[in-house]
């Protein structure tokens, strides 16, 4: 019987995977799928939560819908950046975008 | 859970799969017999009796054609595509009930496979991931005509799947529950099937449906005029055979589901219910290929306009309605 | 068999996530991400929320994954586009910060549970993944949140169409 440890303790490793996902990749898709990794750990916490703490209320549940409503939003409009990205600099690579203005 | 009962879900499975699979083999015949009366042609009619045998004729030609994979494709998606756009067209007909329940070694028998209390959007859930099929076998040719296919399947099935959930929703409001089972017992008699709860409801889902399995006058992903042979063009042998399967797979599962939800599903008068329902799917998948031989293509432009600026107005205008009608 | 189930899943979310973010190919991560989801679906699923894994397939499996997939494809972003350089001291960096949060994680994750790790087992209601008991908390305690989110995602619908359309290069 998986208790509530487990669920946490994978969470917690996706969520570092993500992390490290996040500052080793370079290009802008790459840090944006970390970052929905992240946050579906998040989720896995939430629903965990929620099962293991308090089975009535299902606020955790709640939560969660929302975290998937937010990663909807954060999705569309960083993929509008880096096709803005593309357009005007044909690189997606973060490092190489290093100025505010020219 | 016994012996008799694993037998039980165990040949379930085996009839409800079976009979779709024969379905599907029999649907390619139906389809090519249907188009060639509409063009006032005869149709393959000479392998067996009026080409009964002509669909284990073609599979067989298949199984013997080369499998060709093009230079620079990724090999692992490439072989995995058709069985990821495959397999949720089958796994659609798990929550559907397809006959009235029965006794069977002395124990009643729900004829549905798993009848879980979230049937639509199981069935919402398995059809969004039908498009990762068409989208990877696309990009995995590493050519130009399928991978212009698979952008054209991406943007199109999330468009229309907008819709087809909205349409859904004013269907939910009218029943309460998501489950195909209580549903079904809902529509005890022919005045209170949902259709004529929800005919604008239905009707975007009827269009939705269409859109969501690339039938024409929605079938851009695979324009064989424009796109040689959209997504599938590179495959060959099994792999082709395979997104051909899906394709009638997602259409009998999908007039399934439109048969369950506002048609009454398995109930109906005197004859036995497996026909009732075999009859109503029948004359779902008959206007699949009636519109087939009817309608044109529409233009990409026309088919992303008319998704967003007509079908989702109206799917919100259907749930407005059905919203004051149930207040009133 | 219950932990068996999750052992699976976990094993594969992990191995999933690795993948996302070692491909060098952007289109195979992205489908990495998406084997990763449907784990965690699963996972949900296992823990009776039935719900929350179907959304997670519908929204997140099917339709934002759908979007990744379309603006790789569209960019259709090749290595040199992508720029990804072997620049050791990020990679170090990451890795150093991504343990040093795991033990930190687990280390807290550990205490709190040896305090009162009996307490934290509810019997599972019957109700649990009922939909009608999330719709009735969004609709009432949380219908501010929750209207709110409709917000954001038109801000989110109309700032994604002012930074994308146009042709060509942006004019400043």
């Amino acid at each position: 019987m998986a208790t509530l440890e487990h669920y946490l303790i994978l969470s917690a490793i996706l969520f570092c995977i993500g992390v490290f996902g996040l500052l080793s990749r370079r290009n802008a898709v790459g840090i944006l799928m970390s970052i929905e990794l992240m946050f579906n750990s998040a989720n896995i916490n939430f629903v965990a939560f929620s099962k293991f703490i308090n089975p009535d209320i299902l606020t955790g549940q709640i939560f969660s819908v929302f975290v998937i409503a937010i990663a909807a939003a954060e999705a569309a409009v960083g993929l509008a950046i880096v096709v803005l990205l593309y357009r005007n600099f044909d690189i997606v690579n973060i490092d190489k975008i290093n100025f505010m203005k020219w | 859970m016994d012996l008799i009962d694993i037998g039980i879900t165990v040949g379930k499975v085996v009839i409800i799969f079976g009979a779709l699979m024969g379905m599907v083999a029999y649907m390619t015949l139906f389809e090519r017999r249907v188009i060639a009366f509409i063009q006032g042609r005869i149709g393959p009619n000479r392998v067996g009796f009026q080409g009964l045998l002509q669909p284990i004729a073609d599979a067989v030609k298949l199984l013997f054609k080369e499998d060709v994979t093009p230079a620079g494709a990724n090999k692992f998606l490439f072989a995995i595509a058709p069985m990821l756009s495959f397999i949720p067209t089958l796994l659609t007909i798990a929550v559907i009930p397809v006959a009235e329940s029965s006794t069977i070694f002395g124990r009643e028998v729900d004829w549905i496979i798993s009848d879980i209390n979230i049937g639509i959007l199981f069935v919402l859930a398995v059809t969004a991931m039908e498009v990762y099929g068409i989208i990877i076998g696309g990009w995995a040719s590493n050519s130009k005509y399928p991978l212009l296919g698979a952008l054209r399947a991406s943007a199109q099935m999330i468009s229309y799947e907008v819709s087809l959930g909205l349409a859904l929703v004013g269907l939910l409001m009218v029943t309460g529950t998501f489950s195909m089972t209580e549903i079904v017992a809902q529509q005890s008699s022919f005045l209170q099937w949902n259709i004529f709860k929800q005919p604008l409801g239905f009707l975007l889902f009827i269009i939705g449906a269409f859109a969501e399995v690339n039938r024409i006058p929605f079938d851009l992903p695979e324009a064989e005029a424009e796109l040689v042979g959209g997504y599938n063009t590179e495959f060959s042998s099994m792999k082709f055979a395979m997104y051909f399967m899906g394709e009638y797979a997602a259409m009998i599962s999908i007039s399934a589901i439109m048969v369950t939800l506002y048609f009454g599903g398995w109930q109906g008068p005197i004859l036995p219910s497996p026909i009732w329902f075999l009859l109503k799917v029948g004359a779902f998948l008959f206007t699949f290929v009636w519109v087939r031989g009817t309608l044109p293509r529409f233009r990409y432009d026309q088919l992303m306009r008319f998704g967003w600026l007509v079908l989702l107005p109206l799917a919100l205008f259907n749930i407005f309605i059905t919203g004051v009608i149930m207040v009133l | 068999m219950y932990m068996a189930i999750f052992i699976l899943f976990a094993i594969m979310s992990i191995a999933g996530a690795i993948m996302v973010i070692t491909l060098k190919s952007p289109v195979s991560s992205a489908i990495a991400l998406i084997f990763v989801l449907c784990c965690i679906a699963g996972l949900f699923a296992l823990m009776g929320a039935l719900f929350m894994a179907a959304l997670q397939v519908i929204v997140y499996a099917g339709a934002i994954m759908v979007l990744f997939l379309f603006i790789i494809m569209l960019l259709n972003l090749k290595d040199e586009i992508l720029g990804e350089d072997e620049k050791k001291v990020t990679r170090v960096f990451g890795s150093i910060l991504g343990i040093a949060f795991l033990l930190e994680i687990g280390f807290f994750v550990r205490r709190a549970l040896t305090v009162g790790s009996e307490s934290l087992m509810y019997p599972v209601p019957e109700q649990f993944a009922s939909i009608e008991v999330i719709s009735t908390g969004l609709f009432t305690k949380f219908l501010f949140a929750f209207e709110i989110t409709s917000v954001l995602l038109l801000v989110a619908i109309i700032g994604a169409i002012m930074l994308s359309k146009g042709e060509g290069k942006t004019e400043y």
